[in-house]
């Protein structure tokens, strides 16, 4: 009888013994995961302190900065306008090229091709995604653009300019929203399918008027992040679109984006506490808000429109 | 009339329209194939452009014709040891040979060595004319080589491979005909050894408690949310925040300054430390999210089983769950650093060195990249450093292939577990 009680409390002392070594291990993994917290945090503060200096400084003024149409630090204008406007212009570009053409990847890798032909496609598209931006840049700058000239004659055509960064542009979040969309094409459950086709429907239909409405939440999480990824991509924008601020709504214009900015003055000798290394700050906050909320948004349309299927 | 089906009546308005709605599925068939191959043909176009760019006719302007130097009418490149150690005698001074056998005797130079040697001190190109691609030096070859005597006849012409063993040993330079990329992909390694050093622990600290130890609260959400968005941020605005935190906040650490340490060239945090920990910050989320990937893919049956013989929560991990997830975590690990070699963007903004000539010695030296080496020559207007960025880029894309097939490898392996 005594014996077994004995065993019993040792049982329980087993359960309940601290095992500091468990905790400290617990609290270090905890660290690591609370990490990235740091990071966002980090970028919210020192993005934001830097440009709160920057709107210290004297004839700045926020309205000023979000509606200005120069941006001329020597002549101390700063009106973010002509660097928003071209991104926005150069990532319209890649979008026109990017979502019909990565949608219609996708319903080919996830309707049509056989399995053989996905087993070679699909990593050849990883490939391309896996490119480093450089040498798209390289791309744009020694093929897109002479492309581009010769088709519209180089009095037209800028050597920089906005369509060929925006074109390549496309290519780069080709497989992004391909590879996207065809995850959210093949979670479309088969039955839906067999279900068009048992009504007569041709795999046409069935891929545009039954799969397509079903993905729907995917798809546009896809397009937004495609969105997002062309406006804080920087180093074709860096290397093919322009050296200069310029407020232009012609593609074949040079014009400089806010990521070709931050990059070519802090490429340059930049000193600290300028009004120009201030001023990088103001445009990396709103690029971060910009592409932050962007991503935000893909996921609660993910989580609020997904359809579920038993 | 009570065997025909209700729909029955329906049947020749299908009829009609089943041409059109076939024709219309064959069309929409063919441009769903056709964007596919569009997408394969961009990756065939940029890597034709690469290639295209790094062999050619290249036309270089130098103090004395080789051509003049062929002896018996053999040329100068087909020449043997002897006879090149013959022509350098011949053609420098005798206190310049002698101060070369010094350096290194020529009997122990190699023929390549020796043929280097007089193309530099004999030869001595000075200045490229001209530079063509390879599908125009391989149509056009004459027409080339005529023009070029017409418009320079001192320049010789010659078949040039941008890539060779010169171009990734030696360090940088203004020369295109001498620049090399040995700096660059030094500087990559050293950057790229921190970033793993820094991220691989942590990112898979914090997969592990994602996926082992969080329970679901709001806490634990907004950890999980936050990795996924962050993975979204650009990567200039981790430049940026490294530029803040790194090179200005611990410059003291990051200049070396505090650990004695410090390299005299560099003095500032612009180092390699600050450039490897930004690149820490930025592959961090991927790492954990394909960390994560790869814990949950560990079926819950062996943890259960080690529970039962009664090991606690940290034995379970690392002796089960951590073995057979482990090649799912270095694949995911290569694949984020392969992200992190290509990087450009985030390493100006945090200061890259635009011209260094020797290697860097240690983490707090002054730092290139070989995707900022390609950033920098593809920036000058001159046509030969876009030959030479070409020449890098193919190392790059070496080097990220190399990664990459171990990752596959890697893949497989693990896979036939």
């Amino acid at each position: 009888m005594t014996r077994s009680i004995a065993r019993e409390t040792e049982i329980n002392n087993l359960k309940r013994r601290s095992r500091p070594g468990e905790w400290l291990i617990q609290g270090f993994l905890f660290f690591c995961g609370a990490f990235s917290i740091f990071t966002t945090l980090g970028i919210i503060y020192e993005l934001g302190k830097e440009a709160l200096l920057f709107f210290r400084y004297e004839g700045v003024t926020i309205w000023g900065f979000l509606t200005g149409t120069k941006w001329q630090p020597q002549a101390g204008s700063f009106g973010i306008l002509p660097l928003v406007n071209s991104t926005v212009i150069t990532s319209l570009i890649a979008m026109v090229i990017a979502l019909p053409l990565g949608l219609a990847v996708a319903i080919y890798l996830s309707e049509y091709a056989t399995p053989k032909a996905r087993k070679i496609l699909k990593p050849t598209l990883e490939v391309l995604a896996g490119i480093p931006t450089v040498v798209y840049g390289y791309f744009a700058l020694t093929f897109m653009t002479p492309l581009l000239r010769s088709i519209f004659g180089s009095d037209v055509v800028d050597i920089y300019n906005m369509a060929s960064g925006g074109l390549v542009m496309g290519i780069l979040i080709l497989p992004l929203i391909s590879s996207m969309s065809e995850d959210a094409l093949s979670a479309v459950p088969r039955s839906l399918r067999e279900a068009a086709y048992a009504l007569g429907a041709t795999k046409l239909e069935t891929a545009v008027k039954i799969v397509l409405p079903a993905a729907i939440s995917g798809l546009a999480a896809a397009f937004i992040v495609g969105i997002s990824r062309a406006i804080g991509e920087t180093m074709i924008v860096a290397i093919a679109v322009g050296a200069g601020p310029n407020f232009t709504f012609n593609p074949f214009e040079g014009a400089e984006t806010m990521t070709g900015h931050i990059v070519r003055i802090s490429g340059g000798d930049l000193s600290y506490d300028t009004i120009d290394y201030n001023s990088l700050f103001a445009i990396g906050l709103l690029l971060f808000f910009i592409t932050f909320g962007l991503n935000i948004i893909s996921q609660n349309i993910v989580r609020r429109f997904r359809e579920v299927y038993e | 009339m009570s065997t025909k089906s209700p729909g029955s009546g329906l049947i020749p308005f299908f009829a009609a329209n089943l041409s059109v709605r076939n024709r219309s599925a064959v069309i929409w068939r063919g441009l769903f194939q056709l964007s596919t191959v569009i997408g394969m043909v961009t990756l065939a176009l940029l890597l034709y452009t690469v290639i295209n760019k790094s062999f050619g006719l290249v036309a270089i302007n130098n103090k004395v014709n080789p051509e003049t130097l062929a002896v018996n009418g053999v040329p100068l490149e087909q020449l043997d040891k002897d006879t090149l150690v013959n022509i350098l005698q011949n053609n420098v001074s005798k206190g310049k040979f002698r101060q070369l056998e010094r350096e290194m005797p020529m009997a122990e130079r190699t023929r390549d060595e020796v043929y280097a040697l007089v193309i530099d001190t004999v030869v001595q190109p000075k200045d490229i004319v001209g530079t063509w691609t390879l599908v125009e030096s391989l149509t056009r070859r004459n027409a080339i080589i005529a023009q070029v005597h017409d418009e320079h006849p001192d320049a010789t012409v010659s078949f040039r491979s941008w890539l060779n063993p010169n171009f990734i040993n030696s360090p940088q330079s203004s020369d295109p005909l001498a620049a090399g990329v040995r700096t660059a992909v030094l500087g990559s390694l050293l950057t790229i050894l921190t970033t793993i050093l820094v991220a691989f622990p942590i990112g898979v600290g914090a997969a592990i408690y994602l996926e082992e130890y969080a329970e679901d609260n709001w806490l634990n959400r907004l950890l999980q949310t936050n990795i996924t968005n962050l993975a979204g941020v650009p990567s200039i605005i981790y430049g940026m925040l490294g530029l803040a935190i790194f090179v200005r906040g611990m410059e003291p650490i990051t200049s070396g300054a505090l650990l004695g340490g410090a390299d005299p060239t560099t003095a500032n945090g612009r180092t390699i430390l600050s450039a490897g920990l930004t690149l820490a910050l930025l592959v961090l989320p991927i790492l954990i999210i394909n960390g994560q990937e790869a814990i949950r893919a560990v079926p819950s049956s062996l943890r259960q089983a080690s529970y039962g013989l009664g090991a606690t929560k940290w034995q379970t991990i690392w002796h089960h769950v951590l073995p057979s997830a482990l090649s799912g975590i270095l694949t995911g690990t290569i694949l984020a650093v392969s992200r992190a070699i290509g990087e450009t963007a985030p390493l100006v903004v945090v200061g890259a060195a635009t011209f260094i000539t020797f290697d860097p010695s240690g983490p707090f030296s002054k730092f290139t990249t070989l995707p900022i080496q390609i950033y920098q020559w593809t920036s000058r207007p001159q046509n030969e450093f876009r030959n030479i960025a070409a020449a890098a880029i193919l190392v790059l894309l070496i080097m990220l292939l190399t990664l990459n097939a171990v990752a596959i490898f890697l893949r497989n392996r693990f896979q036939r577990n």
